[in-house]
């Protein structure tokens, strides 16, 4: 049997509660975001990603296009500094 | 209406997605993430009552599934195992926060959706309320604003912050005594 201060302290605390609810409006349904949150997410995905998988992102022409400049160099050093003059 | 084979085929769709993503699939993810994202969002948004800071916190959780997914159980559902990291991103955001900067502003959130406060109470007594529920510790402000606020049921409370049934109607308890004592201060006798 619960004793009459447990009973009024229960009382005062669901009192409390209705005070609350009273007070601080419930939000009933999910509201939907105010817009698409996927591309932040991606950039923060991006961001944060290890070296390795950000060079795994990257398209494979820009491989070959760094590659053949590589090759170009190597084959053809004097033309380097024109090639750079021109850029 | 959708007979017992598509019902059982959805579901065995949702579960292979469900491994998919545990395996790291990245198209999983963001099916998963378009799923569950306004769920998600308006969880946060229970807890942390700020439209941007729960946008935030809501890429801040999805982040964080993706960084887990390895650690996912297929076989325990999707929903509460993000509202648990969901309610654990929200709670470090709020341990970030010097107490007194949760305004009652905050706490007494214009988003669609809310329903009205009661009009019988006044202004002031609603903003004061609103503030001494921003003066409680996080972990006690949680437990009040989803268990007392939003009456979501005591076992989802539990699950989301960690915590056995009897350890949430503590937290609770203890929120309401302080936000008593806060409110007696204040002249304000529930």
């Amino acid at each position: 049997m619960k004793n009459k201060g447990t009973g009024n302290r229960e009382q005062g605390t669901e009192s409390l509660e209705m005070l609350v609810r009273r007070a601080i409006p419930r939000i009933d349904n999910d509201p939907e975001p105010p817009h698409d949150l996927w591309p932040a997410l991606q950039a923060r995905l991006n961001a944060q990603a290890p070296l390795s998988a950000r060079l795994r992102s990257v398209p494979w022409f820009d491989w070959a296009l760094a590659a053949g400049l590589a090759v170009f160099a190597l084959t053809f050093p004097a033309a380097v500094p024109m090639l750079l003059y021109y850029l | 209406m959708a007979s017992g084979a598509q019902i059982g085929a959805a579901q065995l769709e949702a579960r292979e997605e469900l491994e998919q993503f545990h395996s790291g699939n990245e198209a999983a993810f963001e099916t998963l993430f378009r799923r569950h994202q306004r769920a998600v969002y308006g969880w946060i948004l229970r807890i942390v009552r700020d439209p941007g800071v729960a946008e935030d916190l809501t890429i801040e959780t999805f982040f964080r599934i993706h960084r887990a997914h390895a650690r996912f159980d297929p076989a325990r559902g999707f929903e509460p195992w993000a509202r648990r990291i969901a309610t654990h991103a929200a709670l470090d955001w709020m341990r970030a926060q010097r107490p007194e900067t949760a305004t009652a502003d905050e706490i007494l959130v214009t988003v669609p959706a809310p329903r009205e406060a009661d009009p019988a109470l006044t202004a002031e007594v609603r903003h004061r309320i609103a503030l001494a529920l921003g003066r409680l510790p996080p972990k006690l402000r949680v437990a009040a604003l989803l268990a007392v606020v939003e009456e979501r049921p005591q076992k989802e409370v539990a699950d989301a912050l960690g915590i056995t049934i009897a350890a949430v109607k503590l937290r609770v308890f203890r929120a309401m005594r302080r936000l008593r004592t806060d409110l007696e201060h204040q002249g304000i006798r529930p």
